[in-house]
C-alpha cells in the first residue's frame, strides 16, 4: 500500500528531525530488527511514497518511547510507527494475533477474549466496594491483573494493603474495560476513541478524587492521554510509598533477601517515577536493594509493550527480557522486583526458559510488601 | 506674533519603488492644493544629494519653516531629511515624513486605490507639519570612566581599550582572580599555544596600568543614572594584584566603593553545562566519563589514565547539553567542534596507540583556520563518525555507547575506555539577577539581549550599558576580543565626546492640570517622571525619557502632553485623514 508521505510528514512535524541517529541508537530493539527509526523518518521526510505493507518490523516497536525521550529535537519518533500501524490496521493488514486482542478488547472488553463477567474472579475472601456507589479513591484494576493467574496475586495484595490503611476505595467491577493505551499504540485509533470516551465517563461518574492502577500502561494513558482533569492519577507504587512514610502501612515481617529493581518503560522512562519503588523496597525490613547498571533512565525494555504481549515481531530471536534477567543475576539478587504486568510474566517467562529458577525470583512489589505486611 | 506656516512637500519616486504603484505627479499636485503648502514637487531620490539639495534651496528660496517628506520610512532617512533641514537654518525637528512606501507603495496592487492613499497620508503629514513647534537638542555632560563587570578576557580586553584611550576604568570581578572560564583552559585553537602565553601578559598589563582599578570577590550591588551619568555601588575588595589571597581577606568584610562613571560594559561570560542532567551518559557514575573541561585539566597534566590504565579507545560526543530540546538548550554553542578537535588531535598526539574517535552531528569548524584544523586532526588520525550517543552502559571496566552510526546505517555498541563529554556554554545562574539590576533584556536563550542581532551586536537597550563576550551568546576567544574591542569603542564615544545628546521630544507636564497622582510614575519603562515631594507634581527627567508616551496614555488628568505628538497634532491627522 502505496502511503503518500507529505500530510502524515506534516501532521506529526517530522521536518524537526536532523537525523542524528539518537532515535535508533537508544532504541532496544535496533539491534535485533530492521526497524530503524531515523530511517524510516528520513523516507517519510524525502521520499514521495512509502510503502506500508513493506514493513512488517513496524511491528517490532515496544513503544518504550526512549526515543520520544531523548529526541535533541522534540520530534516523538514512535508517534510514527503508531501512525503507521494506524494505517495498517485500518487496511486490516495486522498480525493475526493482535486481530484478536483488539477483537477481545472490543467484544468483552479486555484482550484475553475471557468473558467480562470474569473480570471480578481475582477477587477472593471479602467482597471490595463497587466504585459506583462512591468513593474517595478509584482503583482501577486492569485486564491483565483482573485475568491472569500469575498476575492476579498483585490486586489482592493491593486490596489488603488499601483496607490495612483504611482507605475509602472502591472498584468498577465487570463496568471496567481496558484502558486503551496498548490499543492507541497498537494504530487502533478508533477503538482507543471509543474507551476513552467509555471509560472517561464512567470514571468521572464515580466522582472520586484519586485513581490508582495496578499497570504503569494504565496510568500512563489516564495521566497522559484521558485528559481527566481534577483527578489525581496515581501508579499503586506512589500511593503505597505515600501511605508508608505517612504511617498509615506498617511492616511486621522480615523479607532477608537480596532485591533488585526493574524501572518499567511505563513508569520509569515515560513517567519519571523511579524513587517511590525504591522507596517502598527500601522500607521493607531485611530488604537489600542492589542496584542493575542499566536503572532508572537507561533501564532495558522488557520488550512486554506496544503490543509485543501480543506480537511475536520479525525477530525471532530471545526477547530482551532474556537479557535483562541476566544482568539481574549478575547483581548477585535473589529477587527481580518489578512493579509492572508485562514485566512480571514477560521476565518471569525469561527466568524460565533459561533455567535461571533457582538463582532468580521475580516478584511484583507488592508481593513482597504483603509478605511484610 | 508667530509666522505662518509654509510648507515645502516633496514626493520621492524611490526609484520605482514608489512611482510603479503610485502616481507621485498626481500627489505633488494634489499637496500643492492643501493649505499652507508654499511648494510642492517630486523628485526621483529624495535622500541623494541633489534630493537634500532641493530641500535646502526651497527653504532659502521659498522662506519655507516646515518640510514634508512623502518616501520610505522615517527608520531609513529621517535623519537624512533632519540634516538637510538644518544645513539650511530650520530647527530638524519641523520636518514630517509620510511613509508611502512600506505602508502604500509596497503593500497594494491597485494603483488608483494606492494613489488616493498616498493622498491622504501626504494630506495627514501637512497637517500635522502646521502644528509643529521647534524643539531643542539637548546635550548632557559625560562623568569620564567606565565599570567593565568581569575580569575574564573579554573585560579584561575591554578595559585595557578603555585605559589606553586615557579613562579611568573600574574592573569588577567576583572571584579571586582575573582570567575568568580562559584560566581553566589548558590550550587554545587553533594555535594550539598555551593558555598561560595569552592570559599571563594581559593580567599583567591589567595589574599594572596607572588607569585600570581592579575589584576582586567584587559584585555590582546597585546601578543608578543614565548615559554619561553613572553611579554604581561595588561591594568587594579593591587590589593591586591579580589574585586574592585567601588569608588576606577572611577576616575582612567586603567595603562599598560607590563609583561615578559615563558607560557600563558587562562582561560576566557563561557557566558550563552540568552533564548530569543528561543521565542515559552517566556521567558522575562512571570514572570513565568526563566533561571536556575536566579534560584539559588531564591534557595539561599529560594524565589520560582510568583507574590506573591507559586507554585503548577514547571517544567524544558533541552537543551535550546543546541543540537539545530535552534539557532547554536549543542554540549550539559555536565552540565545542573546535575545541573537540583541539582536544582529540592532543590525546591522539599523547597516545598514538589509542584509537581516537568524535562522535557528531554536524561539525561545525567554522572561522579562520577552521576547516584546515579538522582536517588537521583527522590526518593525526582522530576518526569522526556520525551519530549522536543515545546511552552509555558499563561493561567490565570499560564503558559502551549505544548509537547508529547512520552512514553506516547501523546501529553500533561502541567500546572506550575514556569518554569526553563536549558540554556546551549556558547563561550564567547570576544573569537573572545582573538583567534586573541594569534592566537589560535577555533573548530567549536566555543570554543577554542585543540591540539588534545584526547591525548592533555590543549595544543593549538601555543607553551606555554595552556587552562583550560570551555573556550575549556563545563565541569563541577572537569573537570575544572582537566585541570586547567594539564594546570598549562605543562605550568610549560618551566619553570622548564629553557629552551626551538626549532625546528631544520628550514628555512635558502641565503642573497646572497635574493631579500629583503618580500614575505616570508607575507606568513609566525608564524612570523619568518623579513626583515632585513639594509641589506634588509629576516632573520629567528630560534625559531619561525616551518619549515613548505611555505617561501621556496614562495621565487621566491629561496634564502629560509627548512632544510632536500632542492631542492637537494628532488630530489634526485624523481630520485630514476622514475629510
Amino acid at each position: 500500500m502505496a502511503l503518500k508521505t507529505e500530510p502524515m510528514a506534516e501532521q506529526l512535524e517530522l521536518f524537526g528531525c536532523i537525523q542524528c541517529g539518537k532515535c535508533t541508537g537508544g532504541c532496544p530493539v535496533a539491534r535485533k530488527t530492521v526497524l530503524n527509526m531515523r530511517s524510516l523518518i528520513y523516507h517519510m521526510l524525502v521520499e514521495p511514497e512509502l510503502d506500508v505493507y513493506a514493513h512488517p518490523e513496524l511491528w517490532d516497536c515496544t513503544c518504550c518511547f526512549t526515543c520520544v525521550e531523548r529526541c535533541p529535537k522534540d520530534v516523538r519518533p514512535a508517534e510514527l510507527i503508531i501512525s503507521l500501524r494506524g494505517q495498517l490496521v485500518e487496511s486490516g493488514r495486522i498480525p493475526e494475533t493482535v486481530g484478536a486482542a483488539l477483537m477481545g478488547i472490543f467484544r468483552q472488553g479486555n484482550p484475553t477474549g475471557i468473558a467480562r463477567e470474569d473480570r471480578t474472579a481475582w477477587v477472593n475472601g471479602t467482597p471490595v466496594k463497587a466504585a459506583q456507589e462512591g468513593c474517595e479513591m478509584l482503583y482501577f484494576v486492569g485486564c491483565i491483573p483482573s485475568y491472569d493467574p500469575r498476575v492476579q496475586v498483585v490486586p489482592r495484595a493491593l486490596v489488603r494493603a488499601f483496607t490495612a490503611a483504611g482507605l475509602d476505595f472502591g472498584i468498577l467491577g465487570t463496568e471496567e474495560s481496558c484502558c486503551g493505551n496498548e490499543v492507541r499504540r497498537m494504530g487502533e485509533v478508533g477503538l482507543f476513541e471509543m474507551l476513552v470516551e467509555e471509560n472517561g465517563e464512567l470514571i468521572r461518574s464515580v466522582g472520586a478524587s484519586r485513581l490508582v492502577t495496578t499497570s504503569p500502561h494504565c496510568f500512563n494513558t489516564f495521566r497522559n492521554e484521558y485528559g481527566l482533569d481534577g483527578i489525581e492519577v496515581l501508579h499503586y507504587t506512589q500511593l503505597i510509598a505515600e501511605l508508608i512514610e505517612q504511617g498509615r502501612l506498617g511492616f511486621s515481617n522480615e523479607v532477608k533477601k537480596r532485591v533488585t529493581y526493574h524501572d518499567p518503560c511505563f513508569l520509569g522512562k515515560q513517567n519519571h517515577i523511579f524513587d517511590e519503588p525504591r522507596a517502598i523496597l527500601k522500607a521493607i525490613p531485611g530488604v537489600k536493594l542492589v542496584e542493575m547498571d542499566r536503572n532508572r533512565e537507561r533501564s532495558l525494555c522488557c520488550e512486554g509493550g506496544g503490543g509485543r504481549m501480543w506480537v511475536e515481531g520479525t525477530n525471532l530471536e530471545e526477547r530482551l527480557a532474556f537479557q535483562r534477567v541476566q544482568e539481574a543475576a549478575e547483581t548477585g539478587a535473589e529477587i527481580l522486583a518489578v512493579a509492572c504486568p508485562f514485566c512480571l510474566l514477560t521476565l518471569e517467562d525469561a527466568v524460565k526458559v533459561q533455567g535461571l529458577d533457582e538463582r532468580l525470583q521475580v516478584m511484583d512489589i507488592m508481593e513482597l510488601v504483603d509478605l511484610a505486611l | 506674533m508667530e509666522p505662518q506656516p509654509r510648507i515645502g512637500v516633496y514626493i520621492c519616486h524611490c526609484g520605482v519603488n514608489i512611482s510603479a504603484m503610485v502616481d507621485v505627479e498626481q500627489v505633488a499636485e494634489f499637496a500643492a492644493t492643501l493649505p499652507s503648502v508654499a511648494v510642492a514637487r517630486d523628485y526621483l531620490y529624495m535622500c541623494s544629494d541633489p534630493g537634500q539639495a532641493l530641500i535646502r534651496q526651497d527653504i532659502e528660496e521659498h522662506r519655507l519653516n516646515r518640510v514634508v517628506v512623502a518616501s520610505c520610512s522615517p527608520r531609513m532617512h529621517e535623519p537624512t531629511f533632519r540634516g538637510a533641514a538644518q544645513q539650511a537654518g530650520l530647527n530638524p525637528y519641523l520636518v514630517e515624513m509620510a511613509n508611502i512606501r512600506e505602508q502604500c507603495s509596497w503593500v497594494h496592487s491597485d494603483r488608483e486605490k494606492a494613489t488616493e492613499k498616498a493622498k491622504l497620508l501626504v494630506a495627514s503629514a501637512v497637517a500635522k507639519a502646521a502644528l509643529l513647534e521647534p524643539l531643542e537638542e539637548r546635550e548632557v555632560e559625560v562623568t569620564p570612566g567606565v565599570v567593565v563587570i568581569g575580569g575574564g578576557i573579554a573585560g579584561m580586553v575591554a578595559a585595557l581599550d578603555v585605559a589606553d584611550a586615557g579613562f579611568p576604568v573600574y574592573l569588577v570581578e567576583k572571584s579571586d582572580h582575573l582570567g575568568g572560564r580562559v584560566a581553566d583552559l589548558n590550550r587554545v585553537f587553533p594555535t594550539l599555544e598555551p593558555v598561560t602565553d595569552l592570559l599571563e601578559p594581559l593580567i599583567e598589563r591589567v595589574r599594572s596600568h596607572p588607569n585600570v582599578t581592579v575589584f576582586l570577590n567584587a559584585q555590582v550591588a546597585g546601578v543608578e543614572g543614565y548615559v554619561g551619568n553613572f553611579e554604581v555601588a561595588v561591594s568587594g575588595f579593591r587590589v593591586s594584584g591579580s589574585r586574592l589571597n585567601e588569608l588576606e581577606t577572611s577576616n575582612l568584610k567586603p567595603e562599598t566603593h560607590r563609583l561615578n562613571i559615563g558607560s557600563i560594559i558587562v562582561a560576566t561570560g557563561y557557566d558550563v553545562f552540568d552533564p548530569h542532567r543528561k543521565p542515559e551518559y552517566g556521567y558522575g557514575q562512571y570514572p570513565n566519563v568526563i566533561t571536556s573541561l575536566e579534560m584539559e585539566r588531564r591534557l595539561a597534566e599529560g594524565n589520560l589514565a582510568v583507574d590506573g590504565r591507559t586507554p585503548q579507545s577514547v571517544a567524544f560526543i558533541q552537543c551535550v547539553g546543546s541543540r537539545d530540546a530535552q534539557v532547554g538548550n536549543l542554540y549550539c554553542s559555536r565552540v565545542c567542534c573546535m575545541y573537540t578537535a583541539k582536544q582529540a588531535q592532543l590525546v591522539q598526539e599523547l597516545l598514538p596507540e589509542a584509537r581516537v574517535t568524535v562522535f557528531f552531528i554536524d561539525v561545525r569548524t567554522f572561522g579562520k583556520g577552521g576547516e584546515e584544523f579538522y582536517d588537521e586532526a583527522r590526518a593525526k588520525g582522530v576518526r569522526y563518525r556520525r551519530g549522536n550517543i543515545s546511552e552509555i552502559i558499563r561493561r567490565g571496566d570499560r564503558v559502551v555507547l549505544l548509537a547508529e552510526d547512520t552512514l553506516l546505517r547501523q546501529p553500533i555498541e561502541f567500546e572506550a575506555d575514556l569518554v569526553v563529554l563536549a558540554v556546551g556554554m549556558e547563561p550564567r545562574s547570576d544573569t537573572a539577577a545582573l538583567s534586573s539590576l541594569l534592566k537589560l533584556p535577555r533573548s530567549s536563550d536566555g543570554f543577554f539581549l542585543e540591540a539588534h542581532p545584526k547591525l548592533r551586536p555590543v549595544d543593549t537597550a538601555v543607553d551606555g550599558v554595552f556587552l562583550a563576550g560570551c555573556c550575549q551568546g556563545p563565541k569563541d576567544i577572537p569573537d570575544t576580543i572582537a566585541q570586547a574591542k567594539a564594546a570598549a569603542s562605543s562605550a568610549l564615544i560618551p566619553l570622548i565626546r564629553g557629552a551626551v545628546q538626549v532625546e528631544a521630544a520628550t514628555a512635558v507636564v502641565d503642573v497646572e492640570e497635574c493631579a500629583g497622582c503618580g500614575t505616570c510614575v508607575e507606568v513609566c519603562p525608564y524612570g523619568a517622571p518623579a513626583l515632585d515631594p513639594y509641589l506634588n507634581v509629576s516632573v520629567v527627567n528630560a534625559v531619561l525619557c525616551k518619549g515613548c508616551g505611555a505617561c501621556a496614555s496614562a495621565c487621566p488628568s491629561k496634564a502629560i502632553h509627548l512632544q510632536r505628538f500632542t492631542p492637537e497634532q494628532i488630530l489634526a491627522q485624523v481630520d485630514a485623514l476622514v475629510e
